[in-house]
C-alpha cells in the first residue's frame, strides 16, 4: 500500500522533470539578460548595490526558504507534530535579531563580507582570515543540509533508488548551481532567490488555502485529523513527539532552540544580502519584508505539514523514499495530482539551486576578498584576478557540495541545518554584536570570540550523538561520542560570548579609539559609507 | 568634555578608487569621526537607538525562551485544549508569530520618527548630505 502511493507519486517523472526543466530555462535566461559582465568586484558580490529593499526583502526570505524550511519543517510537523513546529517559531522569531541588531549596522560598515566589519577597527590579516574560516566552515554544513535535502526530493521525483543513481543526479544540480554563480554573480544570484521565493511563497498559499478550505475552515480539524493518522495519535500536537522527555532531550530541546534563534542573522550568506541595498533604510525595509513573507510561509507550512499528516499519513510518509523530507511534495500529489506534484518539486529543486548558489556566492566572496585580496595580497589584488579567483573559489566549493551531498544524502535537512546555525551563532554572533557596540572590544577579543565559538562548536558536533553512537547518527556502528547533546549551541553561543570579553579583558593592546569612533559613526550614520 | 566642538564640515567622503577597505590609511577627505563621536546629536542618536534595540532583544528573546522552556519541561501544561484540537503550545506558539510581527511593526516606526531625522540632522552637521 505504502509502496504503492509512492510508486504512484513518482509515477510521472517526465511532467516533473520537465516542470523543472521549464524553470531552470526560465531563471537561466534571466540570469544571463541581468548581468552585464560582473566587470567589478561590487557587481559581483553586491550586484552593485543597487538593489531595492522590497526586491532584496524577497531574495533574503528566499535566501532562507531553504530546502529545510520547505521541506525539512513540512516533514518534521507532519511525522513529529508540534517539535517541528517549533523549529519555525525559532525561524521567524530570529528575523528579530537581524531587524533590530544586526541588519542596517552591517550594510553601513561592510562592503562585500563579514569579514569587512569583524576587522573594520582590528587587525587586518589575523581577523579576516578567522572571518574567512568562520565562513567557509559555516557554509560547507549549510550547503550539506542542502545538498542532502537534493537527494531525497530526486530519490521521490524520479524514483531513483539507487544511491549512484541519486549521486549522479546530486552532481548535475550541483553543476547547473556553480553554472548561475560563475556567469550571473550577485545580481544573478538574487534574481533566481526572487523569483524562486515568490513562486514558493504561492505555492505553500496555495496549498494551506486548499487544506483549510476542505477541513470547512476549522484549524482544529485539521488538527484532529492528523492526529488520527499518525502513530502518535493525540501526542502528535503535545511537546515531545521527538525530542523525549528525559532530561538530557530537554536540555537538547532548549540548545536547539537557542542555535535556531541566534543563527540565522549570523549565516554568511543572509549578511552578505545587507550589501546589496544601496542604504540602511532600505536594508531595514528588506528585512520588514522577509518578516512578512516569513510570517506568511511559516503560518502556511503548520498547516501542509498537518495537513499532509491529515491526508497522507505518518507511515506513508516515514516510508516514502526521502524519508520525512517528502511529506510536502506527498501532499502536493495528493490534492494536485501529477501536475502540482511536479510544480512543488519544480520550487523545491529551485530552492536547493538558489540556496546553494548564495552559499557558493557568499564563500567564494568570503575566501577571493578576505583571504586573497587582502591576506594574500596584503590589499594589493586587482579587482579581475580578485573575480577570478571568487569564480575559481565556487568551482572548488561546488565540488565540495556535490562530494558532501552524497555522503549526507537520506538525513533531515532541518536537523542539520540546526549544526549550521549553531557554529554561525557561535562564531559570528557574539563577534558582529560586540564590534558593533562594545567599544574596548579588540583584535585578541574578535580572535578569542570566532575560534573559540567555531572550535567549540565543531568539537562538540564531532563529540556528539549527531555523528556517532545513535541510532540516527552520521555514521553508524561507531560510538566516540561523549558530548550528551545533539546541538552544541547551549554551550558554544555562551562560551564565544565568554571568550570574546576575556579576550579583550586580558589582552594587552587596547582597541583603537579613533577606528572606533570611525566604525561607530559609521554604523550608526552611514557617513563614510560607499555605494 | 568638549561637547562644544561641533563636526567640522568635511568633504563628502569620497575614497579613492580602490580595492576595499585594505587600502584604508590616507584620511583626506574624511569627516572627523571622533569630533562626530563626541557631539550631542550623535550622542543622542545612539541613546535613542541603544535604548529601544536592547531592551526589545531582551523581550523578545525571554518571551521566546519562556515559550522554549515550557516546550521543554511543561509538557503537560502545553498539552491542555484551548479549543477543539488546539492546545495552548499550539496557540503560544501562533502568540509568538504575532509579537514578532508586532515587534517589527514597532520598530519600523521608531526607526521612521526617531532615529532617520537624527541621521539626516548628523549628515547635515558633518557636511555630507544625503545620498
Amino acid at each position: 500500500m505504502t509502496s504503492q502511493i509512492a510508486a504512484r507519486a513518482t509515477g510521472s517523472p517526465i511532467i516533473n522533470l520537465s516542470v523543472f526543466f521549464v524553470f531552470v530555462l526560465i531563471t537561466l535566461f534571466i540570469v544571463y539578460k541581468v548581468t552585464n559582465r560582473n566587470s567589478t568586484t561590487s557587481d559581483y558580490y553586491a550586484a552593485g548595490s543597487a538593489f531595492s529593499g522590497v526586491q532584496n526583502g524577497i531574495a533574503l526570505s528566499g535566501d532562507f526558504l531553504s530546502a529545510a524550511s520547505f521541506l525539512g519543517i513540512s516533514g518534521a510537523i507532519a511525522v513529529h507534530g508540534y517539535d517541528g513546529f517549533l523549529y519555525s517559531v525559532g525561524w521567524l522569531v530570529a528575523w528579530l535579531v537581524a531587524l533590530l541588531l544586526v541588519g542596517e549596522r552591517l550594510r553601513n560598515t561592510g562592503r562585500f563580507t563579514v569579514g569587512d566589519v569583524m576587522a573594520y577597527r582590528m587587525k587586518q590579516r589575523p581577523v579576516r582570515a578567522a572571518a574567512a574560516n568562520a565562513t567557509l566552515v559555516i557554509t560547507f554544513f549549510y550547503m550539506l543540509a542542502q545538498m542532502a535535502g537534493a537527494g531525497g526530493l530526486i530519490a521521490l521525483l524520479l524514483n531513483v533508488h539507487s544511491k549512484s543513481g541519486q549521486a549522479l543526479i546530486i552532481t548535475g544540480v550541483g553543476l547547473v548551481m556553480v553554472f548561475y554563480v560563475l556567469v550571473g554573480g550577485m545580481k544573478g544570484t538574487t534574481w533566481v532567490q526572487i523569483i524562486k521565493a515568490g513562486m514558493l511563497l504561492i505555492c505553500v498559499t496555495f496549498m494551506s488555502v486548499f487544506l483549510i478550505g476542505k477541513f470547512g475552515f476549522s484549524f482544529s480539524a485539521i488538527l484532529g485529523q492528523a492526529a488520527q493518522n499518525s502513530p502518535l495519535g493525540g501526542d502528535l500536537l503535545n511537546p515531545g513527539g521527538w525530542y523525549g522527555s528525559n532530561a538530557m532531550d530537554q536540555l537538547d530541546f532548549v540548545s536547539l532552540s537557542l542555535s535556531l534563534v541566534l543563527g540565522i542573522s549570523s549565516l554568511p550568506h543572509v549578511l552578505m544580502r545587507f550589501y546589496t541595498v544601496p542604504d540602511a533604510k532600505e536594508a531595514r525595509r528588506s528585512v520588514v519584508w522577509c518578516s512578512w513573507s516569513m510570517f506568511i510561509f511559516y503560518l502556511s507550512i503548520l498547516i501542509v505539514g498537518y495537513g499532509a499528516t491529515a491526508l497522507v499519513g505518518s507511515d506513508t510518509i516515514v516510508n516514502a523514499p526521502g524519508g520525512e523530507n517528502s511529506a510536502a511534495p506527498l501532499l502536493a500529489f495528493k490534492i494536485g495530482g501529477a501536475m502540482l506534484l511536479g510544480i512543488v518539486s519544480a520550487v523545491a529543486f529551485a530552492t536547493i539551486l538558489a540556496v546553494v548558489a548564495g552559499l557558493t556566492l557568499a564563500a567564494s566572496a568570503s575566501f577571493a576578498h578576505d583571504v586573497y585580496a587582502n591576506v594574500i595580497r596584503r590589499g594589493k589584488a586587482d579587482p579581475r584576478s580578485e573575480i577570478r579567483v571568487a569564480r575559481l573559489t565556487a568551482l572548488v566549493m561546488g565540488f565540495l557540495a556535490i562530494i558532501g551531498g552524497i555522503v549526507t544524502n537520506g538525513q533531515n535537512v532541518a536537523f542539520l541545518v540546526s549544526l549550521a546555525l549553531a557554529l554561525a551563532a557561535s562564531a559570528n554572533l557574539p563577534t558582529i554584536l560586540y564590534t558593533l557596540f562594545w567599544r574596548r572590544f579588540n583584535t585578541t577579543g574578535t580572535l578569542w570570540s570566532i575560534y573559540g565559538g567555531l572550535g567549540s562548536g565543531l568539537v562538540l558536533i564531532i563529540f556528539s550523538p549527531a555523528i556517532s553512537g545513535s541510532s540516527t547518527s552520521v555514521f553508524k556502528g561507531v560510538d566516540f561520542h561523549w558530548f550528551p547533546l545533539t546541538n552544541p549551541g547551549l554551550v558554544s553561543i555562551p562560551l564565544s560570548f565568554l571568550c570574546g570579553f576575556l579576550g579583550t579583558i586580558l589582552s594587552k593592546h587596547p582597541s583603537d579609539p579613533k577606528k572606533q569612533a570611525e566604525m561607530e559613526v559609521r554604523s550608526l550614520t552611514g557617513i563614510g559609507t560607499r555605494t | 568634555m568638549n561637547k562644544s566642538v561641533r563636526p567640522p564640515a568635511a568633504m563628502p567622503s569620497e575614497r579613492a578608487t580602490g580595492l576595499g577597505f585594505a587600502d584604508r590609511g590616507d584620511d583626506i577627505g574624511e569627516p572627523d569621526f571622533q569630533a562626530i563621536q563626541q557631539s550631542p546629536e550623535f550622542k543622542v542618536l545612539r541613546k535613542r537607538l541603544l535604548w529601544f534595540v536592547f531592551p526589545m532583544s531582551a523581550f523578545f528573546l525571554c518571551w521566546y525562551m519562556t515559550f522554549v522552556l515550557f516546550s521543554a519541561y511543561d509538557h503537560e501544561f502545553m498539552s491542555r485544549k484551548l479549543f477543539g484540537a488546539v492546545n495552548i503550545g499550539t496557540g503560544f506558539g501562533l502568540l509568538q508569530f504575532v509579537t514578532t510581527i508586532t515587534i517589527v511593526l514597532v520598530y519600523r516606526r521608531y526607526a521612521h520618527k526617531k532615529l532617520d531625522p537624527q541621521v539626516d540632522r548628523i549628515h547635515e552637521l558633518a557636511g555630507v548630505g544625503k545620498k
